[in-house]
């Protein structure tokens, strides 16, 4: 048994527009740990759902991969034809999205809907999906589990409609499973009890990949995180090492960003200029233009995943190393 | 549910009270005795007194009406003027082809209707596409005697394949069906592939892909049973404009149906009939609407709960 559930190596995924190709997923290389919750964070637009789409084969044309290797529990997904894809989908590999109360079809009862995953899969009789329905609904702290099966999405609120997406999810087994901003639309109360539910679930042994743009999500759950920018993954590690040692200047601006928050100083510090269009990426590293750290070489070439000191901690700078001053 | 459902009925009822008066109000305004009408030019002032005295056309017009809606609940909707048969015996025969034309035109309509729309929706800007939304531009275009007459002349005249009017066996229903149903056919496929196609962009969509529905699974269980619900409503609309009557189709190719019937009413100045006529068509175009409400309702939870 391979020790991540999920290896993406070298992943592109781009648009192909009438203005031309969009790279929304630029050789992006991450790693899902078995049993783990591996978060990916960004701002919006910067490739994070991209990436997921493109582990789930979801990607909508004009999109798609391009190139790189998706591996899940070892296996290549990549090239899978499209029944072979189906058959991973829900079963092996499942997601969940961010909109909870669209993500239900509104005419379907949502026992049905979350019944219909296993039936897709297993062979099982229609009392035995039931059946397995209600027990999922517990485990995922459905009360008066029964009931709310006949249940349509209107008739519930936000927290419990995402609790049936992750059922649905659940019901059989993956291996992976994709939360792709799945407490955006929640209230705080109900986005703690969402978290501890999938930090239940990892223990449980289920390897998540977790997707936000919420750093205080990210710090609350995941194990280890990648940080996207415009497309590229410029920063890995470890969640302490992360919040704790950042040494790219974006990661290190956004956990600034949210900092000035938290100590209330009297301006919110923000980082200066915009994300690039991904149309027209900088020639060098995508962050230079907004960097106050940028050197001629980051204006000319993009600078590969360094190692930092402390185990698995990489970053895309040129002056990862360089001590602070 | 069954409470609403009650409460529409009640509302159905007195609309169609309303425009049993309206038609009754209207047909009094209009200048000149139908009693003279009747009796023909030369006619003696007396006897079109005396006929006058008998149809009850003395009598105030609110009495003429309450005895109008007593008779016609009772299945007595007066006696035709120009045929001398009783109005609703005339309905009924005619009904029987009226039903069997919109049958034909509207099983044909939504079948080809729906099966175009959604191949075009899933195949969007491709050929197939493009041919059939042609072909509904076409459709919803092309006024029917239009479409009659060309149907009659290709298949009718030219080619000999069926009867250009008349209905003496089920061929001949089968053009006027056609030229009735092609205008529905195109709207169909229309609104399917509209609909069909912003249901795809649906996140609920995703989440059906993500269960590992493949394409056909996601088309039939998740965004079709969405998609159909303004496409029913439309497609019960036109049903009961068709059972209400189609003129010019019933017209062009001498289909004894309502529509024909209501002509002739008017061209004769048959009050009974030109009444039983309207009030029946008014009659079915809110049945239409009933039942596509209730259908709406049935289909939609949303609905449900709101109501």
């Amino acid at each position: 048994m391979a020790d991540n559930t999920l290896e993406i190596r070298n992943l592109n995924t781009s648009f192909f527009t009438q203005h031309g190709e969009v790279r929304a997923v630029n050789d992006v290389s991450l790693d899902v740990r078995r049993a783990q919750i591996t978060g990916i964070v960004g701002e919006s637009g910067c490739g994070k759902s991209m990436t997921a789409r493109s582990v789930m084969g979801l990607v909508r044309y004009p999109g798609r991969i391009v190139s790189g290797r998706i591996r899940l529990d070892g296996k290549e997904i990549t090239g899978l034809s499209k029944k072979e894809m189906c058959s991973l989908r829900g079963n092996e590999l499942s997601m969940i999205f961010q909109e909870p109360m669209s993500s239900l079809n509104p005419v379907m009862k949502v026992g049905k809907q979350v019944e219909e995953t296993l039936r897709i899969h297993q062979h099982v009789t229609k009392e035995e999906a039931a059946r397995r329905t209600e027990e999922i609904f517990r485990e995922v702290g459905i009360s008066d589990a029964r009931s709310r099966m006949a249940c349509y999405p209107h008739q519930l609120s936000g927290g419990l409609r995402q609790r049936v997406m992750i059922a649905m999810a659940m019901i059989c087994k993956p291996k992976l499973l994709i939360a792709d901003e799945p407490t955006t639309a929640l209230d705080v109360t109900v986005e703690a009890q969402i978290l501890s539910l999938m930090k239940r679930l990892c223990e449980g042994g289920t390897s998540i990949l977790l997707i936000s743009h919420n750093l205080g999500v990210i710090a609350q759950v995941c194990d280890y995180v990648y940080v996207m920018y415009a497309g590229r993954i410029v920063e890995q590690a470890d969640t302490c090492t992360l919040f704790d040692h950042p040494v790219h200047p974006y990661t290190r601006a956004l956990l600034g960003a949210a900092s000035s928050l938290r100590s209330g100083a009297a301006r919110l510090e923000t980082i200066p200029g915009g994300v690039p269009n991904l149309l027209h990426l900088p020639s060098g590293c995508s962050f230079s233009p907004r960097c106050e750290k940028c050197a001629r070489q980051c204006q000319n070439e993009v600078p590969q995943m360094l190692p930092v000191s402390g185990e698995g901690h990489l970053a895309r700078c040129y002056f990862a190393n360089v001590p602070e001053e | 549910m069954v409470r609403n459902a009650l409460q529409r009925l009640l509302q159905s009822v007195l609309v169609l009270l309303g425009a049993a008066l309206l038609v009754f109000l209207m047909l009094r305004i209009i200048p000149g005795n139908p009693a003279a009408v009747l009796m023909g030019e030369h006619a003696d002032a007396t006897v079109i007194k005396r006929m006058t005295e008998e149809l009850g056309l003395d009598q105030p017009v609110l009495v003429q009406f309450f005895r109008y809606i007593a008779d016609a609940l009772r299945g007595d909707f007066g006696t035709s003027f120009s045929l001398g048969k009783p109005v609703s015996e005339l309905m009924a025969s005619a009904f029987v082809n009226t039903l069997i034309l919109a049958l034909f035109a509207s099983a044909y309509a939504w079948i080809l209707g729906i099966i175009s729309g959604v191949i075009a929706a899933v195949k969007k800007n491709s050929l197939p596409d493009r041919l059939f939304m042609g072909a509904s531009l076409l459709g919803v275009s092309m006024p029917v005697f239009m479409a009659a007459m060309l149907l009659q002349f290709f298949l009718g005249y030219q080619l000999k394949w069926l009867p250009i009017a008349g209905t003496s066996d089920w061929t001949g229903f089968i053009l006027p069906a056609i030229a009735l149903g092609w205008n529905s056919a195109g709207s169909v496929a229309r609104l399917v592939r509209s609909t069909l196609l912003e249901i795809l962009e649906e996140d609920y969509i995703d989440t059906a892909r993500a269960k590992g529905r493949g394409q056909m699974g996601v088309l039939m269980v998740h965004a079709l049973r969405n998609a159909m619900l303004p496409v029913i409503t439309m497609m019960a609309i036109q049903l009961s404009g068709m059972l209400s009557g189609a003129v010019i189709t019933e017209t062009v190719f001498s289909v004894n149906g309502i529509g024909r019937l209501a002509v002739q009413a008017i061209s004769s100045r048959d009050i009974p009939l030109l009444q039983g006529t309207v009030l029946f068509s008014a009659a079915i175009v809110i049945i239409g609407n009933y039942v596509a409400d209730s259908l709406y309702n049935v289909l939609d939870p949303r609905i449900r709960k709101e109501a």
